[in-house]
């Protein structure tokens, strides 16, 4: 096994703690005691891959469901899926989901007083190509209220979920917009340690994106863990802890 | 030139049109080799309330411990670890409004781990929520596993901890093979979580 490279370990400042007291839902779900480092071997090295039936054919395209238009400002979000050294990372499964124009997720469990808009989903997949690209046309989210403490907006965002080669690679995170006020009240988006890494959550408009007459463009390159630089022995622990 | 790696945000309580897909439930449906297994459990919080906005993610190697990727390719073991056309070991599935979920697949072979060790057949398990701000990540080990005992990372636990990663067996009669797992986030019996 020692031919296999291991993944390069998160520094310290960019995820974010489980216990954050800002987000009251981290209090009775964040675990006690810290989680137990493991060597990678060939479970974590490895990962799922998916094929091309789960993403449908042509420009994803999330402003047309159910026979119509969807309400709201039509926006393109592209961007590239690297790995810490720059390398594209090849046919990443990406998934995506957002409120509406509205603020509002056509699921169950959202509650707030604001309009469903029958013709957007504000689900769908794509799949980053062969260089690592990947884009979709969406209409851009809006902000909405949740109960985390008092007068508390969530700032407009859209969820990515992304696997890389492997299941030490799997990223699950939110992609935020330029200049929004909501930004530094948010206890999610404040929860990534370091100020300067936190901005990476933020896209960039991008005037060359832009589809004229359309849809205003944004891109949003997001970085998965890169390999280590030395073959994989045992961990600098020893191992298992 | 080292780009820091975009950090992890939560779930949230809004993923499951967007996440489920028919078939995730059951890695094994498409009637890959070796022996079926059901797998349940909750979700639980440090109050012991169930977990009702979870999303449990499975990654496992086939019944021979082969991996369904190309970096699982080591040559001496192409024979005795073959691919099984009909498995790929991807599931996922979401916690009830009771915290619970339902896994069927199969029990995966043993994989080698680091140097000459051999691991005891385990599911990878991840598990997002409302309130993870990242995935926590642990195994599912098998009851009565004889590679239990030498597991590099099972026997470096203390027995209590240990206990919180092998699935108990269900009493249950009937043809399947049902075993219970339950997560519990924090507090008494934390499962034992990992760092990858």
């Amino acid at each position: 096994m020692s031919t296999l490279l291991g993944y390069r370990r998160i520094a310290e400042g960019i995820d974010p703690p489980y216990d954050h007291g800002a987000y009251a839902s981290t209090h009775k779900r964040a675990p006690r005691r810290p989680p137990i480092r493991i060597a990678h071997t060939l479970s974590e090295i490895t990962g799922p891959h998916f094929g091309a039936e789960l993403v449908g054919d042509g420009v994803a395209d999330f402003t047309r469901f159910a026979g119509g238009e969807a309400l709201g400002e039509r926006i393109v979000v592209t961007g590239r899926v690297l790995d810490e050294d720059g390398r594209a990372v090849s046919n990443a499964l990406v998934e995506i989901w957002q409120a509406n124009s509205a603020g509002r997720y056509a699921h169950d469990a959202d509650q707030h007083d604001a309009p469903l808009d029958p013709h957007f989903s504000g689900v769908g997949r794509v799949a980053a190509g062969a260089a690592g690209v990947y884009r979709f046309v969406t209409i851009k989210p809006a902000a909405y209220p949740w109960k985390n403490h008092y007068n508390a907006w969530r700032p407009q965002h859209i969820h990515f979920s992304l696997f890389g080669p492997g299941f030490a690679t799997r990223l699950i995170t939110q992609m935020y917009f330029p200049g929004d006020p909501l930004l530094e009240f948010d206890p999610i988006y404040s929860s990534v340690p370091d100020p300067a890494v936190r901005e990476r959550l933020v896209c960039a408009f991008d005037l060359e994106t832009t589809i004229p007459g359309r849809a205003l463009g944004y891109r949003f390159d997001i970085v998965l863990r890169g390999r280590g630089a030395t073959p994989l022995e045992r961990d600098a622990e020893g191992g298992v802890r | 030139m080292s780009r820091p790696v975009t950090p992890s945000q939560t779930i949230g309580p809004f993923f499951h049109r967007a996440l489920l897909h028919e078939g995730w439930s059951d890695p094994a449906a498409r009637g890959a080799a070796g022996e079926r297994v059901a797998i349940e459990g909750r979700v639980l919080d440090g109050d012991g309330a169930p977990v009702g906005d979870a999303m449990v993610e499975v990654w496992q190697a086939n019944a021979a411990g082969r991996y369904d990727h190309p970096e699982d390719r080591q040559p001496e073991d192409l024979q005795a670890r073959p691919l099984d056309p009909n498995f790929h070991g991807f599931g996922r599935i979401a916690t009830d409004p009771n915290g619970r979920f339902r896994l069927r697949t199969i029990k995966p072979g043993p994989v080698p781990g680091v140097g000459d060790a051999q691991q005891a057949p385990h599911i990878n398990v991840s598990i997002f929520a409302r309130g993870l701000l990242k995935r926590l990540v642990t195994r599912i080990y098998f009851p009565g596993e004889p590679l239990n005992e030498t597991d590099p990372l099972l026997s470096a636990l203390p027995p209590a901890r240990r206990a919180t990663l092998i699935a108990r067996a269900a009493d249950r009669g009937g043809t399947e093979r049902v075993l219970l797992f339950d997560i519990v986030l924090q507090g008494a019996g934390e499962t034992v979580f990992l760092d990858v």
